[in-house]
C-alpha cells in the first residue's frame, strides 16, 4: 500500500506547521476558553477542560480535518439558563445528556439536521446570542456586575453602567473599567494594525500577556498591589491536583424534570447546528479541498462532550473563529487540534498562578466583542440587502430568542419564514402537496461534456433543500452541475445561499456550478441570494438580473460585447431558418452582441404547436451574420435526428475525401454541389475537431445551438468561442 | 416472441366537449395499431348518440377503421372495467385532466380508479387533438423487472407505428443499491466508482433486451440510454417532463395495496402530475 506509507509520511512532514498553528490557536484559546466559561456562569477552568478534551478527542476520532474545537461562542445562551435555573452539578448532567444525544444524531446521520432551518432564522438566532454575550459581559466590562432575570433588561442597563463608569470614586473600579476598555480597544484595532510582528500573536492573548505584565509592573517594579479591585480579578484557576480532587460528580438527580430536558434539548440543537454550520464554512477554506465526515465529526464531538461533562468540562464544539486562524496558519490535519488541546495543558500547569493576574473587565472585553460581531449592524443591513421579508424572519428569531428562549426563538423563525413564503406565493397547496415529492432528477448527460444536470421541480426552500442537497454532494467538486429551476416556480433565500456557496466550493476545487431557469422568476431585491418565484406574467420591466445575467454582463465586458438583459421582440433575422418552420419564436432576451451584429448570442424562447399542444421551449443559440452568401443547409451529428425532422426527404450529403466527417455529422441540404463545395479542407476540418452542435444556415447567416435548454455559463463561453472561430474560418475560405 | 400487443383498444366515451378529439386520437391510434377500436359509453343506447359517433368518425372511413361500440349504463368504473374483460380489449385509452392556470396534468377519479383495477394496459393522454401531434420522442422504462423485456419490445413496436424516431430507454436505480452512505472523499469515490459499474451493468443489460426484438423494429431509430439514480417512477416522470417526451411507456405495477395509495410509488407518481402521454403496459 504505497499511498498509506505516503500518508504517514506526509503526516511527519507536516507536524511541525502543525503544532506551530495548534499553538498558535491555544493562545486565543485559553482567554476564549476562561471568558466563555466565566460568561455562562460556569468555572472558569470548565472552559479549558472542554477545549483540551475536546482537541484531544475529536482529533483522534473526528472525521474533519482542519478544525478546531472546544467551548463555543453560541453555547453561553443556552448554559446560562441551564446553569441558572439547574445549577452547576445539574447543567454537568445536562451537557452529558446532550452529549449523548449529539452522538445519537451521528449514528443517525443526522448531519444534515442545519439544513433544515432558515438561514435567516439562524442569522437571528445567532444575533441573539450575541446580544445575550454582549448584553450581559458589557456591564462586567465596566466593572459594574449586575444581575437581572431577563437578557433584555441587560440590554437596556446598558446606558446606566456607562452613566455609572464616568462617574466611579473607587480606584480599583476605575483601573478594572480602564482594563475593559483598552481590552475592548485592543479587539477593535487588532485588525486594523498591519504589522506582522504585532500579528504573530493573537488580540486575546495581547491582552492576557498586557495585563500579567501590568500586574508584574505593579508587584515586581512599584512593589505595590495591583490596583484592579479583587472582585474583577479571575478567580479560582485549579491546580491539576485540585481539578483531579475537585471532581464534582454531575448530578442526575433533577433527570426526570422539564428544565432539565429543555436544557438538554436546548444545549444539542445549539451545539449541533453551530458545529455544523462551523465544519461547513472550514470545508471551504481547507487548503486541501477536503470534504468532511459530518456524521463522523459529530459521533466524535458528541462522545467527547460526554466526556468533558463528567471532568467538570462545558460542551465540545466546532468553532468557526479559532479553526479559521488555525487554517490561516498552515494546518494540515487534525493534528493541529490535538496540539492546541497540549499546549492548553502545558498553559495550565506552567501558568495557572499568573492567569489569576488577569482583571475580568479585559477578558470579557474579548467576548463583548465577540458578541457585537454576531450581532453587528453589518449583518442587519446585509439582510435588509437580500429582501425585507428577511429582515422580519430576522427580527422575530431574534426577539423571540431574547424574550423566551433559543428553542421558541427559532422555531418562531421557521414558523414566520413559512408564513411569508405562503403569502408571496398567495398558496398553501404547492407546498403542502409537493414537500414529500422526491422533486429533484440528477443525471449525467449522455452526451457532450457529460456534465451532472440537476432539475428540481414544484418548489424549494429550506423544507426540502435537503433533498437537493443530498443529491448534490454525489457530485464530486470538480466536476460540472448545471442546476435547472425553470420547472420551479418558488426557490427560497436559504436555497439561494446554498446554491451560491456551492457555487464557490466548486470553483475552488476546478469544477463549475451553474444554476440556470431562473430567469423567468422576479424577485423583490437586487441581491443574488434573494428568493425568486416564478410570474404567470412576467415582468416587462426587470428589476434585477439573476446570477447567471450578471455573469453573461461581464462576460460581455471581457470580450468586449453588448448587452441586453431585455426582451426583444425583434427576431425577423431568425424567420429564414427552417429549423423554426414548424416553431414560433416568441422573443430573445440576454442578448450579447459582437461587431455590431456580427455574431449574435442570445437566449430564445419559442414554442411549438398551437393552443392545448403548445409547448414553450427556451435555449441558447448564437446567430452569425456572413456578409457573403453560403448555400442553405442543417449540420448535425450523425444520428441526432430529432432536430431536423423539417428536412423529411433530403437526404445525408456524404463528401469525399472526408470519410470520418461524413461518418460523424449529418448534412442535408437542397444544393448538394454548393454545399460540397463550401465545405472544403478547412471547413470540415473545423468541424471534425470541434464539439458537436446543430448548425444551419440560411444562405446569409448562420444558427448555432446545442442543447435545447439554456446554456450554463461555460457553455456559453464555449458556443462563443466556436462561433467566434466558425466565422473566422467562414471569412477567410 | 409476438410484437402486436393490441388487438383492440378501448376508449371510454362522454359527450363532453373534449369527445372529438378524443375520438380522432383514439381511432388513429387503432389505425396504426391495426386493431379494433371499441367505443364504450356509460348509458343507454340511443339512435342519436350512434349516428353522432358514426358521423364524427366517418373521416376514417377511408382507412378502413373497424369500430364497435358499446352502451351500458351503471358506475362508469364498473363499467368500462367489466366492458374491457368482456371484450377482451388490450389497451384502454383514458384523458387526463389540466390542472386551470397552470400546464399541469393530473389524472381524475374515475380514470384513476380505472388505471388502479384493469387488467389491460392504459393510455393516459393529456391533450388530445384533432390534428396529429406527430411522436417523436418515447421514454420508456428499464427497471429490472421481469415485465421490463415486454415492455421494451412494445415500446419498440409503438416507435415503429408511430414513426417516432428517438426511444430512451430510462433505468432507474434505486439509491438504495449503493450500499455506501457518501461522508467524504473516499467514500465519494467509491460511491462513484460502484455507480460507473451499475451504469455499466445497466446498460449492457438494457442492450442485451434491444439485441433480442426483431431487427424491423430497432433500425432507423434513434436508442439512447440514461441511467438514472433516483426515487423509482417519479425520476422516469421527471425525465420526460424536463427531456420533452411525447410518449412515456411504463410497465404496470405488480400490485397494489392500500399502503401503496398512502406512500405513493412508481405509477402513483406519474398519476398525480402526468409528464406526457403515458401508456402503462400490462
Amino acid at each position: 500500500m504505497s499511498p498509506k506509507k505516503n500518508n504517514i509520511k506526509s503526516f511527519f512532514k507536516t507536524i511541525p506547521q502543525n503544532i506551530f498553528s495548534g499553538f498558535v490557536v491555544s493562545l486565543i484559546a485559553l482567554p476564549l476558553g476562561l471568558g466563555l466559561a466565566m460568561a455562562s456562569d460556569a468555572p472558569p477552568i470548565s472552559g479549558i477542560i472542554a477545549a483540551v478534551v475536546g482537541g484531544i478527542l475529536v482529533a483522534i476520532l473526528g472525521g474533519s480535518n482542519v478544525t478546531i474545537t472546544g467551548p463555543g461562542n453560541g453555547m453561553v445562551g443556552v448554559l446560562l439558563v441551564a446553569i441558572t435555573t439547574l445549577g452547576i452539578e445539574s447543567a454537568y448532567a445536562a451537557v452529558i445528556c446532550s452529549g449523548v444525544l449529539i452522538l445519537l444524531l451521528g449514528f443517525f446521520r443526522m448531519g444534515k439536521l442545519a439544513d433544515f432551518f432558515p438561514s435567516s432564522a439562524i442569522q437571528g438566532m445567532l444575533a441573539a446570542i450575541g446580544l445575550i454575550i454582549l448584553g450581559k459581559q458589557f456591564h462586567i466590562m465596566l466593572a459594574h456586575k449586575i444581575k437581572r432575570e431577563d437578557t433584555l433588561d441587560y440590554l437596556f442597563e446598558t446606558p446606566i453602567t456607562i452613566n455609572d463608569a464616568l462617574h466611579y470614586q473607587n480606584e480599583g473600579l476605575i483601573y478594572a473599567a480602564i482594563a475593559g476598555v483598552l481590552g475592548f480597544a485592543i479587539m477593535i484595532f487588532y485588525s486594523k494594525i498591519r504589522n506582522k510582528y504585532l500579528q504573530l500573536i493573537p488580540a486575546p492573548m495581547w491582552i492576557v500577556i498586557l495585563s500579567i505584565g501590568f500586574s508584574y509592573y505593579f508587584e515586581l517594579v512599584l512593589h505595590q498591589e495591583n490596583p484592579i479591585a479583587k472582585q474583577y480579578m479571575i478567580s479560582g484557576i485549579p491546580s491539576f491536583q485540585d481539578i483531579a480532587e475537585d471532581l464534582h460528580l454531575p448530578n442526575f438527580t433533577r433527570v426526570g424534570t422539564f428544565p432539565f430536558w429543555s436544557s438538554v434539548f436546548a444545549i444539542t440543537l445549539i451545539a449541533s447546528i453551530e458545529s455544523l454550520l462551523s465544519i461547513k464554512a472550514v470545508d471551504k477554506l481547507d487548503p486541501e479541498k477536503r470534504r468532511s465526515n459530518v456524521n463522523k465529526d459529530l459521533k466524535a464531538l458528541g462522545f467527547a462532550t460526554v466526556v468533558s461533562g463528567l471532568l467538570g468540562g462545558l460542551n465540545v464544539v466546532t468553532v468557526i473563529a479559532r479553526s479559521s486562524v488555525n487554517v490561516n496558519n498552515g494546518a494540515s490535519n487534525r493534528s493541529s487540534n490535538f496540539f492546541h488541546a497540549v499546549f492548553l495543558l502545558l498553559f495550565i500547569g506552567l501558568f495557572s498562578t499568573q492567569l489569576t493576574r488577569i482583571p475580568l473587565p479585559a477578558l470579557m472585553a474579548i467576548l463583548v466583542y465577540t458578541g457585537y460581531k454576531l450581532a453587528s449592524p453589518k449583518v442587519i443591513r446585509k439582510i435588509l440587502y437580500i429582501g425585507k421579508e428577511q429582515l422580519i424572519i430576522f427580527f422575530v428569531t431574534l426577539l423571540v430568542t431574547l424574550k423566551i428562549g433559543l428553542i421558541t426563538g427559532i422555531l418562531a423563525g421557521v414558523i414566520t419564514t413559512l408564513i411569508i413564503h405562503f403569502v408571496l406565493n398567495k398558496t398553501v397547496s404547492l407546498f403542502a402537496k409537493n414537500v414529500l415529492k422526491p422533486n429533484v432528477l440528477m443525471y449525467r448527460e449522455q452526451e457532450g461534456q457529460h456534465n451532472f444536470y440537476v432539475s428540481v421541480k414544484h418548489f424549494c426552500s429550506f423544507l426540502n433543500y435537503y433533498k437537493l442537497k443530498r443529491k448534490l454532494d454525489f457530485v464530486p467538486e470538480n466536476q460540472d452541475v448545471i442546476v435547472d429551476f425553470s420547472l420551479c416556480s418558488f426557490v427560497d433565500h436559504t436555497v439561494m445561499e446554498n446554491m451560491h456557496s456551492y457555487q464557490e466550493l466548486f470553483k475552488k476545487r476546478g469544477g463549475h456550478f451553474d444554476v440556470i431557469g431562473l430567469d423567468m422568476h422576479d424577485a423583490d431585491s437586487e441581491h443574488p441570494f434573494a428568493l425568486r418565484r416564478l410570474l404567470p406574467v412576467p415582468n416587462i420591466i426587470k428589476n434585477n438580473l439573476t446570477r447567471r445575467q450578471t455573469s453573461m454582463e461581464s462576460l460581455a465586458k471581457i470580450y468586449n460585447l453588448n448587452y441586453d438583459s431585455k426582451n426583444s421582440h425583434d427576431v425577423d433575422f431568425l424567420n429564414n431558418f427552417l429549423f423554426f418552420n414548424t416553431k414560433t419564436i416568441d422573443h430573445i432576451y440576454n442578448v450579447l452582441n459582437y461587431k455590431n451584429n456580427a455574431i449574435t448570442f442570445f437566449d430564445i424562447e419559442f414554442s411549438e404547436g398551437e393552443f392545448i399542444a403548445k409547448e414553450v421551449i427556451r435555449t441558447t443559440m448564437l446567430h452569425i451574420n456572413l456578409n457573403k452568401a453560403i448555400p442553405e443547409f442543417t449540420l448535425d451529428r450523425e444520428g441526432f435526428l430529432e432536430r431536423v425532422y423539417a428536412f423529411a426527404g433530403f437526404k445525408d450529403i456524404l463528401l469525399q475525401n472526408h470519410n470520418d466527417f461524413s461518418k460523424r455529422f449529418y448534412l442535408l441540404g437542397d444544393n448538394e454541389e454548393g454545399i460540397k463545395q463550401f465545405f472544403n479542407d478547412d471547413i470540415t476540418h473545423f468541424f471534425e475537431s470541434n464539439p458537436y452542435y446543430h448548425v444551419e444556415s440560411n444562405g446569409n447567416g448562420l444558427l448555432v445551438f446545442g442543447k435545447v435548454r439554456l446554456a450554463s455559463t461555460k457553455e456559453i463561453k464555449m458556443l462563443f468561442d466556436f462561433g467566434k472561430r466558425l466565422n473566422d474560418v467562414i471569412n477567410t475560405n | 416472441m409476438s410484437l402486436k400487443p393490441f388487438n383492440s383498444i378501448g376508449i371510454g366515451v362522454a359527450f363532453s366537449p373534449n369527445l372529438k378529439a378524443n375520438l380522432f386520437e383514439a381511432a388513429r391510434l387503432a389505425i396504426f395499431f391495426d386493431s379494433k377500436l371499441f367505443l364504450i359509453h356509460v348509458g343507454e343506447f340511443s339512435e342519436d348518440k350512434t349516428k353522432a359517433l358514426k358521423i364524427i368518425l366517418a373521416s376514417f372511413k377511408k382507412d378502413d377503421l373497424n369500430y364497435e361500440v358499446i352502451f351500458e349504463s351503471g358506475n362508469p368504473v364498473d363499467v368500462i372495467l367489466k366492458a374491457t374483460e368482456e371484450k377482451k380489449i388490450d389497451l384502454l385509452i383514458l384523458g387526463a385532466v389540466q390542472r386551470e392556470r397552470f400546464l399541469k396534468y393530473y389524472v381524475g377519479s374515475i380514470a384513476r380508479k380505472i388505471t388502479r383495477k384493469a387488467k389491460c394496459s392504459i393510455l393516459l393522454l393529456i391533450k388530445p387533438s384533432v390534428k396529429r401531434v406527430p411522436c417523436q420522442h418515447i421514454v420508456v422504462n428499464g427497471l429490472k423487472d421481469p415485465k421490463t423485456e415486454r415492455t421494451i419490445a412494445s415500446a419498440f413496436y409503438v416507435a415503429k407505428q408511430l414513426q417516432a424516431e428517438i426511444i430512451t430507454v430510462v433505468e432507474e436505480i434505486k439509491q438504495e443499491e449503493i450500499k455506501i452512505k457518501v461522508d467524504d472523499d473516499i467514500s465519494l469515490r467509491r460511491t462513484n466508482i460502484i455507480k460507473e459499474r451499475i451504469k455499466l451493468r445497466e446498460n449492457s443489460r438494457i442492450k442485451d433486451i434491444i439485441a433480442h426484438i426483431p431487427k424491423g423494429y430497432t433500425e432507423n431509430i434513434v436508442i439512447k440510454t440514461q441511467p438514472i439514480f433516483g426515487q423509482q417512477g417519479y425520476s422516469i416522470g421527471h425525465y420526460a417532463q424536463i427531456s420533452r417526451a411525447d410518449l412515456l411507456i411504463m410497465n404496470a405495477p405488480s400490485k397494489m395495496t392500500f399502503w401503496d395509495r398512502l406512500f405513493p410509488h412508481d405509477i402513483e407518481h406519474i398519476l398525480t402530475e402526468l409528464p406526457t402521454d403515458v401508456l402503462i403496459l400490462q
